[in-house]
């Protein structure tokens, strides 16, 4: 595998699992303005997944198209970071993890978009504009919960400290001097939010190498099984 | 009629009142040795409306007596809302969808007018609409609530 290919599939696995992850929450939301919301994320992840797959099936060479790739791997051979795997737990959590994930993706977006591979820059140029807008819903949840009532800005906390040791992880592999931009981005919605920095320290990681928790496998077991269970079948 | 006039003629399948090229999704058409081939770009990367777009395309030229064609998709120059022509932004106004903005860098809130009482008076009730390219709007004057083709 290229490092080229590698590279393509995290990206293109942090917005598929990101997308069905949000899906989930797709007639559960808290009201139904937020539904149509993340529904709508949810499906800009899935486009985005739906063009990098399918470039990384290609750079691969094997004659994988974006479903094999999708509905064909095993846990072990998805790329996503840890953090777009998570459970979604409560609303806090999703809104944090969406901050986290979407300011990440804008950044790796803008870079890629000025790059060699034309390819990826073409597919980075139009995801870059969605990711910001991702990013902005996400900021207004966060400052409106966090700077909220007592028990939102205590759900806001718990989920900022929970997640913030999976953040590490996207700073790994080509992606080191995006941490700063980030931090500085995150920081600023944290501090209008009153919400605190967790200090650095434990930093999980292993889902660039396929080593993943055991959300994962649950996600993928609910994603798969219709594909799996009929194999080759059209609407 | 041209093959070029009867893609240009397909109406958006989710916005019914505007066509592919007034909404600026139609990138090229391109007639050769028989073969026509259709360029056409996506609003949002997961706009669920393209294979319905692609499957309109085939079925107009087909119409037209073109069998042979092809429907590309190019990424690459992203799609703007600044793209939709003067028409279209007329005509989505005229059926009660607020036309977008300019799109700029710059985040700031522009004042979104009325589509039917023409007010400036307005409030966003939701960044997220019905379709991924939408915005729910409320005028404040008129009471009515709206759809906005946000700017991207």
């Amino acid at each position: 595998m290229t490092a080229t290919v590698g590279r393509v599939l995290e990206l293109g696995d942090d917005a598929l699992i990101a997308a069905q992850r949000l899906s989930e929450w797709c007639s559960r939301a808290p009201e139904m303005e937020e539904d149509i919301a993340l529904a709508n994320i949810a499906l800009d992840q899935l486009g985005a997944a739906r063009l990098l797959l399918t470039y990384a099936g290609e750079l691969e060479g094997r004659g994988r198209d974006e479903d094999d790739l999708a509905y064909l791997r095993e846990d072990r051979e998805f790329r996503n970071a840890l953090l777009v795997e998570l459970d979604n737990g409560d609303f806090a959590v999703t809104i944090v993890k969406l901050l986290f994930l979407s300011v990440f993706q804008r950044l790796v977006y803008d870079r890629l978009r000025a790059g060699d591979d034309r390819r990826l820059a073409g597919i980075a140029a139009k995801a870059v504009k969605e990711s910001t807008y991702h990013a902005e819903h996400a900021a207004l949840w966060t400052v409106r919960l966090g700077d909220g009532t007592e028990e939102s800005h205590r759900r806001m906390q718990a989920a900022v400290d929970a997640l913030w040791p999976y953040t590490h992880e996207l700073f790994a592999g080509g992606t080191e001097g995006l941490r700063e931009p980030w931090l500085a981005e995150v920081a600023k919605v944290l501090d209008e939010a009153t919400l605190d920095r967790p200090a650095d320290g434990w930093a999980p990681s292993g889902g660039r190498n396929g080593v993943h928790t055991e959300a994962l496998s649950k996600l993928l077991a609910e994603m798969q099984v219709l594909h799996r269970a009929h194999p080759g079948a059209t609407w | 009629m041209s093959a070029r006039d009867l893609v240009a003629a397909v109406l958006d399948p989710e916005l019914r009142v505007v066509t592919i090229e007034e909404l600026g999704i139609l990138r090229g058409v391109d007639e050769r040795d028989g073969r026509v081939t259709v360029t056409i770009t996506p609003t949002y990367s997961g706009c669920p409306a393209m294979d319905a777009i692609r499957a309109d395309i085939a079925a107009a030229l087909d119409a037209g007596g073109f069998r042979d064609v092809a429907v590309e998709t190019a990424l690459a120059q992203p799609w703007s809302t600044d793209w939709i022509t003067a028409e279209g932004r007329e005509k989505l106004a005229a059926a009660g969808i607020a036309p977008p903005a300019p799109a700029t860098k710059v985040s700031l809130t522009l004042s979104v007018r009325c589509p039917r009482c023409g007010s400036p008076d307005t409030e966003e009730l939701s960044r997220f609409g019905a379709t991924a390219c939408k915005a729910l709007w409320r005028c404040r004057a008129c009471r009515e609530p709206f759809e906005q083709v946000k700017p991207l």
